[in-house]
């Protein structure tokens, strides 16, 4: 069997001190194997982003132990973890976070920029990333100017421009309605299973959830395990039957 | 990133907040101004003095006179009466109005002679003539410029006066053509002109001198230049007839010392001539008192413009404060796709740096644009007297020294923004739970 993308063990996060202390984590075990959709759920505050930032390398547990492909996190160096960050991870995020005055490309590109890689080589690659989800004509346009779905789509473009191992996708609808919603969600468990993307989703919705292959679900920071676990697969489908 | 996209991303940045950026880049822009001009100013006025005394001509030349007496001070009274000291002498043209001070003998004379070092002496010796004519054109008054000797001319046509030819020579200033009946500069060199002038006697003697060159006039002493021919020549008319004696105390003497004394040894022989009761100044050292002052006043204006720059600086470090807390998401969004923190504060620094080039880049420029016109208006009115002077004159090391200094400026007052959006956490930018 393969060494896991990432595998967390016992991790637990706090933050404040004193009496202000609020332990956001309290010890979650779990295995995320490429390739894989894992839904993490959980009711606001619960810790489900936590331990999403924490996967990602964003924010380094208090206790508990976490690999990255067999390798613990903490023996990896600043430098080592920008890397991944930037070329083996993408972001997708509830609330976009794109430059609203830079253009659609520019925004796309961003992470190919910070990696280095030259302007002609950048231009194609975030064209050709756009192109992917039928944004290519707009790749000139403001990012202010687009639609919550076609932001969300530029979103995912600029994740998937560096061709990552993983995405990270926190609420990826959260702000959308549910037909583009359906639409965004198409997409990513395209990619999961048309590439072979390892997809992580931060959600409270139940549906998004059950279209994952695993579900882990998060209540006041621990693994609920009354809930985890066994894939569910009933609503697989549901969507792109209903949207495509 | 690389370091041309940190530039280019720094660049575009900085025009995000047009308003705030343009309100920034105009503190700047007064502070680098006002600099320029300064500077501009010290230059002209520098080089101006510099073309008008300098031309480093005499450069082994010291002039010499009696140290001031320190009896004659304000609180020990007068002193006891000394026969065997000369008279005291008016300085004359220059000097302090009624100021006087001791004569030279020729006993100093000799003694000075004698001093290590020095090659040769003579006393200084004024003479003042009667009129000049040429060409029977009619007789005008004449006035000599006693420093002729000393300093290198700034020279309209012809050549410098040679003091060890044996002809008599002259040089005429500019102003002194028109009315002598000359058309032009050139025309005037090679001709003989008349000087007239009394002898002790009371009766007046005219000498034949060569124009050999026409100079443009100084600051430092308006007239005609006569070389040392000439004046032995003039002076020796002037005493005809005075009973021995007479003539024989100078205000000062000029004495030679070797052109390639270090600076050491010329100090070890002022300081010889000082111990003997002599004041000795170089050339270097009267221009040198006299740029002090100019310099003196410069720096001032320059602190001035400085105390502009630096209130300008906190502009700089608001501005970016202010970018860096509406950016703080933008920031997260970077450092979590991998942007080092070294990335994150080059960026914010190279814009620091970006508004300080461009303040300090347009009020340089807009400096020697102002300064120029304002400086030929000037020559042209208020300081036409003075030709050659153009009192706003820029030197482009100068320039680039002051939009470097106003970047060096704009970078320190980044370096504390740059280090609070360098520190941010990710994780405390994207969160919004």
């Amino acid at each position: 069997m393969s060494v896991p993308v990432l595998s967390a063990q016992n991790i637990g996060k706090s933050y404040g001190s004193g009496t202000n202390r609020f332990n956001a984590l309290k010890g979650v075990s779990l295995e995320i194997r490429a390739g894989e959709s894992v839904a993490i759920v959980g009711k606001s505050g619960s810790g489900k982003s936590t331990l999403m930032h924490l996967l990602a390398l964003l924010d380094d547990p208090d206790t508990g132990t976490l690999l990255v492909e067999g390798t613990d996190a903490r023996t990896l160096k600043g430098t080592e973890v920008n890397r991944l960050r930037n070329q083996d991870f993408g972001f997708v995020f509830q609330q976009f976070f794109l430059t609203a005055n830079a253009t659609v490309l520019d925004n796309v590109v961003l992470p190919l920029k910070i990696a280095g890689v030259p302007p002609r080589e950048r231009k194609a690659r975030g064209m050709a990333a756009l192109e992917q989800l039928e944004l290519a004509d707009k790749a000139k346009n403001k990012a202010i100017t687009l639609s919550g779905g076609q932001k969300q789509r530029a979103v995912i473009a600029r994740a998937l421009v560096n061709n990552p191992k993983v995405i990270f996708a926190d609420e990826p609808t959260g702000n959308l309605d549910t037909a583009t919603g359906a639409v965004v969600e198409d997409i990513l468990f395209a990619l999961n299973k048309d590439k072979g993307i390892t997809l992580i989703i931060v959600t409270h919705d139940i549906e998004l959830a059950a279209r994952c292959d695993r579900q882990i679900f998060i209540r006041d920071g621990r693994e609920d395990t009354t809930e985890s676990g066994a894939p569910r697969k009933r609503h697989a489908g549901a969507h792109a039957g209903a949207h495509a | 990133m690389k370091f041309i996209d940190i530039v280019k991303t720094a660049i575009a940045n900085s025009f995000r907040s047009k308003l705030r950026t343009g309100l920034t880049v105009i503190a700047i822009f007064i502070g680098a101004f006002t600099l320029t001009i300064t500077s501009g100013i010290g230059t002209g006025v520098t080089n101006y003095i510099d073309t008008q005394v300098t031309a480093i001509g005499a450069a082994d030349v010291l002039t010499i006179s009696k140290a001031a007496d320190s009896t004659s001070s304000t609180t020990d009274g007068p002193a006891a009466y000394d026969p065997s000291k000369a008279t005291t002498v008016s300085l004359g043209n220059g000097s302090r109005p009624g100021s006087t001070i001791q004569a030279l003998t020729a006993k100093d004379i000799t003694r000075i002679g004698k001093t290590p070092g020095i090659l040769n002496i003579d006393p200084s010796v004024r003479v003042t003539p009667d009129y000049i004519e040429y060409d029977g054109t009619g007789k005008f008054e004449i006035i000599v410029n006693a420093t002729a000797t000393l300093t290198t001319a700034d020279l309209a046509a012809g050549a410098q006066l040679d003091n060890a030819s044996t002809t008599d020579e002259i040089l005429l200033p500019t102003t002194y053509l028109k009315n002598l009946g000359f058309a032009n500069a050139k025309a005037a060199i090679g001709q003989a002109v008349a000087i007239g002038i009394t002898d002790y006697a009371g009766a007046q003697q005219e000498v034949r001198a060569t124009v050999v060159g026409v100079q443009n006039e100084t600051i430092l002493g308006v007239g005609a230049g006569l070389n040392q021919t000439l004046t032995d020549t003039l002076h020796a008319i002037e005493v005809t007839g005075a009973p021995a004696g007479a003539s024989d105390s100078y205000a000062t003497a000029t004495a030679h010392f070797d052109a390639e004394s270090t600076p050491a040894e010329i100090t070890a022989i002022k300081d010889d001539l000082a111990t003997q009761g002599y004041a000795s100044q170089t050339v270097a050292d009267t221009i040198g008192s006299f740029q002090t002052v100019i310099n003196v006043i410069i720096g001032v204006l320059n602190a001035f413009a400085v105390i502009a720059l630096i209130a300008a600086g906190f502009g700089i470090i608001n501005t970016l404060l202010m970018s860096v807390q509406e950016r703080t998401r933008e920031i997260g969004l970077m450092k979590a796709m991998g942007m080092n923190g070294g990335r994150v504060y080059t960026l914010f620094s190279t814009e620091a740096v970006f508004i300080g080039f461009l303040g300090s880049a347009l009020g340089a420029l807009a400096a020697v644009g102002v300064g120029s016109l304002v400086s030929n208006i000037l020559a042209d009115g208020v300081f036409s007297a003075l030709p050659g002077l153009q009192v706003v004159q820029f030197a482009p090391t100068s320039i680039a020294i002051i939009i470097g200094v106003v970047m060096l400026i704009a970078f320190l007052a980044g370096t504390l923004p740059a280090r609070a959006a360098a520190r941010q956490n990710p994780i405390d930018a994207l969160r919004y739970e």
